[in-house]
């Protein structure tokens, strides 16, 4: 097993028991992307010389500190990507767009920094839709990367960099940001598991924004054991992100799940009713299955349809990329406007529309109306049941080039994360196994507003008891 | 600055005037609007030297709002009765502009810091206002040749919006509406207010109407905004040239444009501007970057407890209390010696006297109040009486007669001599303005 292929907890173990150093770890992981990204293309930039220097300094204070170096820095030595919309300084930070193709941060996200104030090494910088703007990276700018489980299939989007990065393991973890369905997405065809927080649970400081209102950063790794550590080093009010929260962070890594006895499951009867794949419906069912042997209690629930989540959605999420997009006016960062993609102009022309006076009451405040409504259908559900399932996606990866004439391709490849992502709370993907052609079907669990802990629970509690998270394709 | 009847007809003719003012000014406040910036002093300070991620408009930075600037516009709201709004909320204000690096000008729109409030005139006309809202200013642009080169120092400045409604119908009062917000802010410490600066930036919205509409109390359809005017001089010789030229094109059957305009000093009258956008969509909505803002009753009323005396109170107690009268008030209050003469006013119980001597004699407001109380002493106890003084007078005279005659033949020059002497003969103490006065009246009659 090549030390690339370890979780964060293994790697720490490896690293305070001196089996390794952190050079040799973040070496095998740059030598894997560079063995295996060619066909991939997870990576927009490989960041191998600030790798490596951070890796030796990672390494001079194990030697000298010891374990007791992991105490303040409970991810040091770990190599890490981060999506490409995570500003970072002195290091490119493109968000998959032309526009930004030269652009160099002068400041660094919040994100990151808390990363490297914990010791993990930033190996690179993963491809995404431009701006965010897609279910597939087949909106990036520059190019496509390839689903590792069949190179003729999209690994999800817009964080589908991240997502297969970890899943090849040419990272221990990775960064992703969901704004739509962008974590748990890409990391359910994919075959990772992806936390999308509660909304305002991580400082979206730095983070070049899509749609600030449900912009949410989170990890994509190879175990929700993984994700909780990562959610403590990230979670907190930052004072440079007025909408991140202050509520109390929980130590996410303490499991305190012995059984599900006692526990309520809602199975929504909309989520279901969709036009869901047969595989992916099968799987579905041997999860809940599984979670009912376990003791919990599957309740039937009716959600709200989530055709209105996805009407609703759509017209917020179009309308603040028009206004966030406005600041790339031509004048700064190099480029001109000419170099907005199709998808992003059509985003920046839509939601230009839902705002312009004549047609806000019609489409923005009614729109507000309805996701208050959608919160509070929530509300009311989450007063019967501790936490939600569903399939992440309705389907398993789409072939290359499935998305170009579906103009809502995003939307319902999303339509069963996006209800969630409007009323701002916290989901879980994780893999749940194989389909008929062998590609990973993820199922999603969703709790109520800054109750991660639950849902890190109950997935690391079933990824004890199975192991679908560690399936691989063989690149 | 009142203006009499018969100029008021030779300005305007028949029409009457309509105006509504729309104040800008600069909240003077530790850090900037949304970000960690300084900004004390940015006049100064070299260009872009004040400046970060945020209000550069980096990607990926967020505002934060200061909780300073929110205070002191509330402040300045209670200042001038307005309603403290108790659910406000920041709204994004979209248009492209070089100055505006976000492609957005975070404002408010539908629910400002304060609402209506009024401010009350000499003349006891009250001047209602709309509201009152914080956002933050832009960039500065500077033309040279071809080329145009920004300076970022000022974005993100904080600053308040105030609009009144169109109900001035003078530019007197116009004038007074501007000054008086004016000390009211200084006094506030809300902001230094400096016109030339920038910071406290007049917009007269300008129309005239004719005397039916007037009558009917109705609006002009149009209106004018005159922009670029750095002193209330400015803002005067502004208004009366627009309302020439608005009187010109009414008077031929026209009707003006609606416009912004720019006053331009040399050629001392308005210029039309170059318009930010052709059409004016600004397409509002609420910055999803700030949470709203909710403020409790209590909030509010420690708020007012805050609150000081205001200019207009502190001048119609010392009118009323110690009986001076405007002017004098005035500049007692606006010279900052109200201190020093109540002080001295207590010391010697002649408040009028202290007061004069104050405002009239400048040379004076330097001392305290125990070398003003010898000061007035010493005055009180000279001879100024011409009954008093006339016997001695005629005795110098009589003393003196070949220098007496040469004042008689005009010889201005001896009359110092007499002078002399009376002072000698009173060891000092007569007035010699009063000597003087009573030697020149015997001689020379």
């Amino acid at each position: 097993m090549g030390l690339n292929e370890l979780t964060i907890r293994q790697a720490t173990e490896g690293l305070k028991k001196r089996d390794f150093t952190s050079r040799e770890l973040v070496e095998e992981c740059l030598n894997h992307i560079e063995k295996i990204d060619p066909q991939i293309k997870a990576f927009i930039t490989v960041t191998t010389d600030y790798a490596l220097e951070a890796a030796n300094r990672a390494d001079s204070l194990i030697s000298s500190e010891g374990e007791k170096a992991f105490n303040k820095k409970p991810l040091l030595g770990i190599p890490y990507a981060s999506k490409d919309n995570f500003c970072t300084k002195g290091i490119r930070t493109t968000a998959g767009s032309k526009i930004l193709e030269d652009f160099v941060p002068p400041y660094e996200s919040t994100v990151t920094k808390k990363l490297e104030e914990a010791g993990s090494v930033l190996v690179g910088k993963t491809n995404m839709d431009a701006f965010a703007h897609g279910s597939s990276t087949e909106e990036s700018d520059f190019f496509t990367t390839k689903n590792p489980w069949d190179l003729q299939r999209v690994p999800g989007g817009s964080s589908g960099g991240s997502a297969a990065a970890v899943i090849s393991d040419m990272c221990i973890f990775a960064i992703g940001s969901e704004t739509g369905g962008s974590i748990r997405g890409p990391a359910s065809w994919c075959g990772v598991t992806g936390l999308k927080p509660t909304y305002g649970r991580v400082s979206r400081y730095g983070l070049i924004a899509m749609a600030s209102s449900t912009d949410s950063p989170g990890p994509i790794t190879k175990n929700a054991e993984d994700a909780a550590l990562v959610l403590s080093v990230l979670a907190g009010k930052d004072p440079l992100d007025a909408t991140s929260s202050p509520n109390d962070v929980k130590d996410f890594t303490a499991l305190s799940k012995e059984s599900l006895n006692g526990l309520r499951i809602g199975k929504p009867k909309s989520y279901f009713d969709l036009d869901i794949q047969l595989d992916v419906r099968k799987k579905m069912e041997d999860f809940l299955e599984f979670l009912e042997s376990q003791g919990a209690e599957i309740i039937d629930l009716d959600l709200m349809d989530p055709k209105y989540s996805i009407a609703v959605y759509t017209i917020l999420q179009r309308s603040e990329v028009s206004s966030n997009l406005a600041r790339f006016d031509g004048i700064r960062f190099g480029r001109d406007r000419d170099n907005f993609n199709f998808e992003n102009k059509k985003r920046m022309m839509l939601g230009a529309y839902t705002l312009s006076s004549g047609y806000y009451e019609a489409y923005y405040a009614r729109a507000q109306k309805v996701r208050t409504l959608i919160i509070r259908d929530f509300e009311e559900a989450f007063s019967k049941v501790d936490i939600l399932v569903g399939p992440s996606m309705p389907c398993v990866a789409p072939e290359l080039g499935e998305s170009k004439d579906q103009p809502m391709f995003g939307e319902m490849m999303d339509v069963l994360t996006e209800p969630s992502t409007i009323a701002g709370l916290c989901g879980i993907t994780v893999p749940v196994g194989l389909s008929g052609q062998g590609l990973p079907v993820g199922a999603q669990i969703i709790s109520d507003r800054f109750d991660e802990k639950i849902i890190l629970d109950i997935a690391r509690y079933y990824q004890e008891s199975t192991s679908f998270h560690q399936g691989r394709p063989s690149v | 600055m009142k203006q009499n009847i018969g100029s008021k007809k030779e300005l305007l003719g028949d029409y009457g005037l309509v105006l509504g003012i729309e104040i800008h000014l600069h909240v003077k406040t530790q850090m900037k609007m949304f970000c960690g910036c300084s900004n004390t002093d940015l006049f100064d300070a070299e260009p872009n030297t004040r400046v970060c991620p945020v209000c550069l408009g980096m990607p990926g930075a967020l505002p934060v709002p200061n909780k300073e600037a929110v205070e002191k516009t509330q402040l300045l709201g209670l200042a001038l009765s307005c309603e403290i709004n108790k659910h406000s909320y920041f709204d994004r204000k979209h248009y492209f502009y070089p100055d505006l690096p976000k492609g957005f000008q975070i404002s408010q729109y539908k629910e400002p810091l304060c609402k209506g409030g009024i401010v009350r005139l000499q003349s006891g006309n009250g001047i209602l206002l709309e509201r009152i809202h914080l956002e933050e200013d832009t960039a500065k642009s500077f033309h040279e040749g071809e080329e145009t080169f920004l300076d970022f120092n000022k974005s993100g400045v904080p600053l308040i919006e105030m609009v009144t409604k169109p109900m001035i119908y003078s530019v007197g009062d116009a004038l007074e509406f501007g000054r008086e917000i004016q000390e009211i802010v200084r006094h506030l410490g809300v902001g230094d207010a400096n016109m030339e600066k920038g910071q406290f930036r007049v917009e007269p919205n300008i129309s005239l109407r004719s005397p039916l509409e007037e009558k009917e109390q109705k609006i002009p359809e149009y209106k004018v905004e005159v922009k670029n005017i750095n002193s209330f001089k400015f803002m005067e010789k502004a208004i009366l040239s627009e309302i020439k030229r608005q009187k010109e094109i009414l008077d031929a059957g026209k009707i003006p444009i609606q416009e912004n305009r720019g006053y331009d000093e040399a050629k001392g009258k308005t210029v039309p501007q170059r318009s930010k956008e052709e059409a004016h969509d600004y397409r509002y909505f609420p910055e999803p970057d700030i949470p709203p803002m909710k403020f409790t009753s209590s909030y509010i009323e420690d708020l007012k407890k805050e609150l000081p005396k205001l200019p207009g109170e502190i001048k119609k107690r010392l009118i009323s209390k110690y009986d001076l009268g405007q002017h004098e008030a005035d500049v007692l209050y606006n010279e900052e010696l109200i201190e020093l003469f109540e002080e001295t006013g207590n010391l010697i119980q002649d408040y009028k006297k202290v007061a004069n001597l104050l405002v009239n004699r400048p040379e004076h407001r330097d001392k305290t109040p125990e070398e003003l109380l010898s000061y007035i002493a010493k005055e009180k106890s000279r001879i100024d009486d011409s009954e008093a003084l006339q016997p001695i007078i005629d005795t110098v005279i009589e003393e003196n007669k070949r220098i007496a005659d040469q004042v008689r033949d005009g010889k201005e020059e001896a009359i110092e001599f007499l002078i002399g002497q009376v002072m000698k003969k009173t060891r000092g103490k007569a007035a010699p303005k009063t000597v003087r006065e009573l030697l020149s009246e015997k001689l020379t009659a």
